[in-house]
């Protein structure tokens, strides 16, 4: 910076990019804030100082199991997660290192199957689990939410595997290297960190899926999305213990996010925007 | 050189990925495609067979369909307008130089791993409840009559929702695309007395053109179709002032069980994102040639 930025010009910054902030996450912020009051607080007006009861979240866990559903979305998300960098590693792997005559119109053809509507296609798949015994099953919505999840977990890895540059293959090669060897050795170490921020990306947007998670599960399989939905309609005071079941549900996946924020501008751009 | 050995080699690893996401796309669109031909009522089998396009007339004359479509419309491009101007406001305030640059980050971008139900639920229940709600309060604190959002605005309160919801995702794109604009170019240009309004018309908003047509691409294939968010707070009402095409074919096939009609209806689904993705592939495309 060849030019020293004036204290003034920085405070005035400092405080609009404070404000806008907040403003942005006040939501979260007083949903946090509301989780620990009673329910009688809850509904006496504004109020950012809460008396700090915990009696909200017990509340939840002993009114509607909170933990199962916990568990289903953990379950759910990160299974799906691992089964879908199982099947697309190797098919960036490819794709990055002997690229062919198709490869490009795979990759494109891949992120269409992105864009179909899930709604056009809910009837036959409600059928097909239906049928196969898949309603209502951890593994059938695992299955779904990787086949949903895949092209993105395809394109991440590819454009992170272009990245690594192809003349340490060719000089591992030329060392006498085996294909398995090359793999092991030389790629994987230097593919983990694309991987990982790859999985943690699709942990969050398999974690928040809400439309297949939501109609796809009664009660056996169903993770969190479903469980807060069933809060759509009000039962009695409940505002506290609302709050105390969103802030359960996001917590995990809003700290994730915190350290994937860089990841999500690659993942969801497809690579267009660095 | 890729020999023989590695290029079959590359085609066994790809075939997995390729064969599921065939299977995946193909199996269940053709189902749709075929009942939106049939009369199929699972409640009342006696009168099922094939019908012709007289599901396509049927989903189109229904006076909903016109509602969903213009509500589907005005969804995205409201919420398009508000995330991309509001996007670029946003990402040109974190791009100067701010005490606890970090922390602000994370605030703004936090609204992006919210998920949806619990976005919409937080927003009906502690914002805009016309009694418990802050707004509320606020309208209270100034004397004001509180306003019952998802009865009386039930579209824009949803827009709003949404427009939170990816605001962050907007901001976070742009900003990463104007902190790659070149420091040496934007001094020049201050250094030939360019103004800060005529830095942004001539430098800034070109460099960042690309920037805002993914994020135009990519959530508008998002924004087409919004769900949870209308199943949570309005459940498409009042009568059908806040149902989009989504919604309407969801209410269709597994409220009222017209499973044929609402075939019809996800087919122009499909059509219609079919044109979004035709223009979003290119966009990306474009940058596989580099």
């Amino acid at each position: 910076m060849a030019r020293a930025v004036s204290t003034q010009h920085k405070t005035i910054a400092t405080a609009a990019a404070w404000i806008v902030a907040l403003l942005v996450f006040f939501p979260i912020l007083y949903t946090i804030i509301t989780s620990f009051k009673s329910e009688q607080e809850a509904i006496q007006g504004f109020n950012l100082f809460p008396s700090g009861t915990t009696e909200s979240y017990t509340a939840v866990e002993a009114q509607s199991g909170y933990f199962k559903f916990f568990l289903n979305s953990v379950f759910l998300s990160v299974g799906s997660t691992i089964l879908a960098l199982l099947v697309a590693i190797p098919a960036a792997w490819s794709m990055a290192f002997s690229p062919g005559k198709w490869t490009k119109d795979i990759l494109m053809w891949m992120l269409s199957t992105k864009m179909m509507p899930a709604v056009a296609v809910l009837f036959p798949i409600y059928l097909i689990f239906r049928d196969t015994g898949l309603l209502d099953s951890r593994i059938g919505l695992m299955i779904m939410l990787m086949l949903i999840n895949l092209p993105i977990v395809v394109w991440m890895l590819y454009t992170y595997f272009r990245e690594i540059p192809g003349e340490i293959l060719e000089a591992a090669r030329m060392d006498g290297a085996s294909l398995w060897n090359e793999i092991v050795y030389v790629l994987t170490p230097m593919a983990v960190p694309g991987i990982a921020s790859t999985m943690l990306l699709n942990i969050i947007l398999a974690w928040n899926e809400a439309f297949w998670t939501i109609r796809l599960t009664t009660t056996e399989a169903a993770p969190l999305t479903a469980f807060i939905s069933s809060f759509s309609s009000p039962q009695g005071l409940f505002w506290a213990k609302l709050s105390a079941a969103s802030t359960l549900a996001i917590a995990p996946i809003l700290i994730m996010g915190w350290f994937s924020q860089k990841q999500l501008v690659r993942g969801l751009t497809f690579g267009a925007v660095k | 050189m890729a020999t023989q050995q590695t290029r079959s080699l590359a085609r066994f690893m790809m075939a997995p990925s390729v064969v599921l996401l065939f299977v995946w796309m193909i199996v269940p669109l053709a189902f749709t495609l075929w009942f939106s031909f049939q009369q199929y009522n699972p409640l009342n089998p006696i009168r099922d067979g094939f019908v012709g396009f007289s599901n396509y007339a049927l989903f189109y004359s229904n006076p909903a369909f016109l509602q969903s479509i213009l509500n589907t419309l005005i969804l995205v491009v409201s919420v398009l307008l508000i995330t991309v101007i509001g996007g670029i406001l946003l990402a040109l305030l974190l791009d100067q130089p701010i005490w606890g640059q970090g922390i602000v980050r994370i605030l703004v971008i936090s609204p992006f791993f919210v998920m949806p139900p619990v976005a919409a639920l937080v927003w009906k229940n502690m914002i805009m409840h016309p009694q418990y709600g802050v707004f509320a309060d606020i309208a209270r604190f100034f004397g004001g009559q509180p306003i019952d959002w998802f009865g009386q605005y039930p579209m824009l309160a949803i827009i709003i929702i949404v427009a939170w919801q990816w605001l962050p995702f907007a901001t976070l794109i742009l900003l990463t695309s104007l902190q790659s604009l070149d420091g040496e170019q934007k001094e020049a240009a201050e250094m030939d007395g360019a103004g800060f309004i005529s830095r942004f018309i001539y430098l800034t908003l070109p460099h960042m053109s690309r920037a805002i047509t993914v994020v135009i691409l990519i959530q508008t294939i998002f924004l087409l179709s919004v769900y949870a968010e209308i199943l949570v707070t309005t459940n498409g009402g009042p009568g059908y002032a806040s149902t989009n095409l989504p919604f309407l074919v969801y209410q269709k096939a597994l409220l009222e069980f017209k499973i044929g009609q609402a075939s019809a209806g996800g087919i122009l689904a499909v059509i219609l994102a079919n044109i979004v993705a035709f223009f979003a592939m290119r966009a990306v495309g474009k940058n596989l040639d580099k």
